[in-house]
């Protein structure tokens, strides 16, 4: 009966130390007023006041008492609110806190009454001790009114830096004199609007219709759930063997109440973000006060829900990933007047669903991540060889903060840079089946991408076969089936040396063959001899995943693997199936990384799927030149590319051609080409005994082949041609990868090659 | 007087190995096990154990023994370990047996490397030797 008592006024002192945390780190960020939060602070301390005192928590009375004695001053207006008062009530929290955790463990409260936080408050609630206090109490007190959300002048804080000795040095450490200017008030307007208006976070929920719940009830619950989703999976498959209407009736209302109940009991389960986020100006605001920066927090998607579960395992990430956008992303104020922005830097944290995931995006509007000096951290530190560090694209650079023990502070600074940092935030972050992406824009800041399931147990899922396994990919990362029939297959399925792409709709996607990533063969075809290609999304990319089979969807249970089956990277888990055999669930962004795929400097991260299907983007086919300048063609333009024998090619009428699928496939060698077009009548000879490569396409109703150099990758880019370089044959110059390319004209320039031969052909 | 540890002796190859009957939770003959691509070699695959899925373990790949002839039947020996469940692939099963601390010695130096690591120690019966096995390590298929 006791352990209930005690176990309830924790978890309410708790909220009730939350809701306080909010509503002052919102009064210090000038977005509430100091005089709306004075009473509900009152109350609120004493009521733990109260609380403590019945079950017998002297400590945390006492320092629940002292703040009461302070906001009772301040109510009755003998003391004014200033940043100082922000600072102790803060530090009052935390050692409440401390105190609540001991009595957590102990049941007791401990031996620490915090007796020099005390007598801080006690020398603050004193009226006017002019005598007492330093200087700088007047100059706070002003700088608090209500109408003047602009701090007074730095220099005067500073007669306060020997301030009283600090209960908690990590913490509390005295505020830097320059930096601890405040926010302005134009911060959080959303959040603060219902808040200033709101009740008082003191009252406790209504007791007559709702019910404190322990979490392993619910956990148990949801195990429970699982389970039945299994049975109900075996049942149904049983039942679609037997002819017997009965049991089909039964089996189909026991279908039905399953789903329900899953679906109630996964949403007693959810909780809104905000009960993480709420916890984040708090962090931004000791972090920046520590790095001498000044940042307002803005905050979107607060009501966005997720299950309990998975909330607890992002707060840790996500107030990391915080902390480390204050700290490394926005830069110090001098820096940011320097490059013209604001001195204030934002952090922006945006939550929201995105097909049966939640994306919760941390985006700073600082100077973006270093690639130099994180490419000179990696070798330091060995992650990388200078030459592999030459060969990264930028995503694969900025992606290496994520490699354990990397930091690119100068500084290892107190809060973080000490080598546990994203790397933590990813493993945390994958383990409950999520992601992490970090982009940036250099001088215009980052932005860090988690992604997280709705809920953990129970997904929808894709049952595909390949080499007569099943396996699961869960829905949420599938965009949609496409089934190649034979006679398309040529038009559909391009092998780009080597590396097959999809042409869909105009755009052009990866495709890997499942069984060969997972080294089990190649996939087969379907009875009609089509192929089955799953279109999936991983970590804002598309890609195709060619498989034996597309069976069913199925709601899957999915169970954790071993510790060295997870690592694979391949499976998240795997579950039970209706027969009773095991099947994989596939983990796409792990398949898509040992296909090599998510790490191309083409493949650039969109906000969503979109982009890459965006009208904007275009693929190009990326050649080299004779001298080693890039060409690229549209790959709309490009019907196959084949690799032949130089001793296929025949001489038909002083031009080139080849045998080619039964027909005649005259050649047009492209460097000679742009070279007659430039420097006219010397050709050079073509010494070559290596195999051509050839890319064949469609030109005036028949095919024709364009020898080209070596190819060397596929682009999809947002490219924009600039005319004024074009010359016969060449559209003009775009930059593509990054790199200075020629966009062919191939049209153009076959008309020029084909004509003359035409006529040779017929003379 | 020192407590006894209770063991459970299973065969591999003709000999005797045993494994703490504390860490054991079941014996079970057949299994259906569909394969992990891409595991380490030691991992037959997964197997479902009524509505538990536990990672199937080849014990005599584990121990660098020659592979189980095609049909020589085995028995597994489930345990639950830091891996999560696992089962243990062995030829048959034996006895479970008390043994008193003091019939246990340190695994010989002559065993190779790859075994003795597995090997938490050695117990002399009358008639014959047990290797007893570190559960955490025999289970890990990694090496």
């Amino acid at each position: 009966m006791a352990d209930e008592v005690v176990s309830e006024f924790l978890a309410e002192a708790a909220e009730l130390l939350d809701g306080l945390e909010r509503d002052l780190v919102a009064v210090d960020g000038g977005n509430l007023d100091p005089s709306d939060v004075v009473a509900g602070t009152f109350r609120a301390f004493h009521t733990l006041k109260g609380t403590s005192g019945f079950l017998g928590f002297d400590k945390l009375g006492g320092v629940a008492h002292a703040g009461e004695d302070l906001l009772c001053a301040i109510r009755e207006s003998a003391v004014g609110w200033n940043r100082e008062v922000t600072d102790v009530l803060l530090e009052v929290l935390d050692a409440l806190r401390a105190i609540l955790a001991e009595a957590a463990r102990t049941e007791k409260d401990g031996d620490n009454a915090y007796p020099a936080l005390v007598e801080r408050l006690k020398a603050l609630a004193e009226p006017r001790p002019k005598d007492a206090c330093p200087a700088g109490e007047e100059a706070g007190t002003a700088a608090a009114a209500p109408a003047s959300p602009e701090p007074s002048p730095a220099p005067v804080f500073s007669p306060r830096a020997p301030a009283p000795t600090l209960v908690r040095p990590a913490k509390a450490a005295p505020p830097p004199p320059v930096a601890v200017v405040p926010e302005p008030a134009a911060a959080v307007a959303d959040k603060a609007a219902p808040r200033a208006g709101g009740e008082p976070h003191a009252d406790a929920g209504d007791g007559a219709t709702t019910l404190r719940v322990p979490v392993s009830v619910l956990d148990r619950l949801m195990s429970l759930v699982g389970e039945l989703v299994l049975a109900r999976n075996q049942l149904l498959c049983q039942e679609a063997t037997r002819e017997d209407a009965r049991l089909a009736v039964t089996s189909q209302r026991i279908h039905q109440l399953t789903t329900g109940l899953q679906e109630s009991v996964m949403k007693a389960r959810m909780q809104p973000i905000d009960n993480v986020f709420s916890r984040l100006p708090r962090v931004a605001r000791d972090t920046a006060q520590v790095c001498g920066k000044q940042v307002r927090l803005l905050t979107s998607g607060q009501e966005t829900e997720l299950d309990k579960t998975l909330l607890e395992a992002i707060k840790d990430p996500l107030t990391h990933v915080v902390r480390n956008a204050v700290d490394h992303g926005v830069e110090r104020p001098e820096a940011r007047l320097a490059s013209g922005k604001p001195a204030e830097g934002t952090v922006t944290i945006r939550a929201f669903h995105d097909g049966g995931q939640v994306i919760v995006e941390v985006e700073d509007d600082g100077a973006g991540v270093n690639l130099a000096k994180v490419r000179a951290k990696a070798i330091t530190l060995g992650l990388v060889t200078a030459e592999e560090a030459e060969r990264l694209s930028e995503r694969e650079t900025v992606d290496l903060v994520f490699r354990p023990g990397f930091s690119t502070a100068d500084s290892v600074t107190q809060i973080s840079g000490r080598g546990v940092g994203m790397d933590v935030v990813r493993t945390n972050v994958e383990r409950i089946g999520g992601s992490v992406e970090m982009i940036s824009t250099a001088g215009r800041g980052s932005i860090c991408r988690i992604r997280v399931p709705l809920t953990l147990l129970i997904v929808p899922a894709l049952i595909v076969a390949s080499k007569g396994e099943r396996y699961a990919v869960p829905q949420a990362s599938l965009v949609e089936l496409v089934r190649v029939p034979p006679e398309r297959e040529a038009q559909m399925v391009v092998d780009v040396h080597g590396s097959l792409v999809l042409r869909l709709r105009g755009a052009i996607l990866p495709l890997m063959d499942l069984a060969k990533v997972l080294s089990t063969g190649s996939a087969s075809r379907a009875g009609d001899g089509a192929l089955s290609v799953v279109v999936l999304s991983a970590e804002g990319h598309q890609f195709g995943l060619l498989v034996d089979e597309v069976a069913d969807t199925e709601e899957i249970v999915v169970k954790p693997l071993g510790r060295q089956l997870q690592a694979l990277g391949a499976f998240s888990g795997a579950t039970v199936r209706g027969d009773g055999r095991v099947a994989l669930v596939l983990e796409v962004a792990g398949i898509a990384r040992r296909a090599g795929l998510l790490s191309g400097a083409d493949s650039r991260a969109g906000p969503g799927v979109e982009a890459v299907r965006g009208g904007a983007t275009r693929p190009y086919l990326i050649l080299r030149g004779r001298d080693d300048g890039r060409l690229a063609i549209p790959l709309s333009d490009v019907a196959r590319i084949e690799e032949i024998a130089p001793d296929r090619v025949e001489q038909v009428g002083g031009a080139e051609a080849i045998q080619y699928r039964g027909a005649v496939l005259p050649l047009v060698r492209v460097a000679n080409a742009l070279l007659e077009r430039r420097k006219r009548g010397r050709v050079p000879a073509l010494e070559s005994s290596e195999k051509l490569q050839v890319v064949v396409q469609q030109w005036a109703g028949r095919e024709v082949g364009l020898v080209v150099e070596s190819i060397v990758d596929v682009a999809e880019e947002d490219v924009a041609i600039d005319p004024t370089r074009a010359r016969p044959g060449v559209a003009g110059c775009a930059v593509i990868q990054g790199r200075i390319t020629e966009v062919l004209d191939t049209a153009a320039l076959l008309a020029a090659q084909m004509e003359p031969s035409k006529e040779a052909q017929r003379a | 007087m020192p407590e006894a540890i209770r063991i459970c002796t299973f065969l591999l190859e003709g000999k005797t190995f045993a494994l703490p009957v504390a860490e054991v939770r079941e014996v079970v003959k057949d299994l259906e096990v569909t394969p992990v691509p891409l595991a380490p070699p030691a991992v037959l695959g997964l197997a479902h154990l009524r509505g538990q899925i536990a990672t199937a373990v080849d014990l005599r790949r584990r121990l660098d023994m020659p592979a189980r002839a095609e049909g020589e039947p085995s028995v597994n020996v489930v345990v639950q370990s830091a891996e999560g469940l696992v089962c243990l692939a062995v030829d048959d099963v034996g006895d479970v047996i008390d043994v008193l601390p003091d019939v246990m010695e340190r695994p010989p130096d002559t065993l190779r490397p790859s075994v003795r690591e597995l090997v938490r120690g050695i117990c002399k019966l009358e008639d014959e030797l047990v290797l007893l096995l570190d559960t955490d390590r025999a289970v890990d298929p990694s090496n």
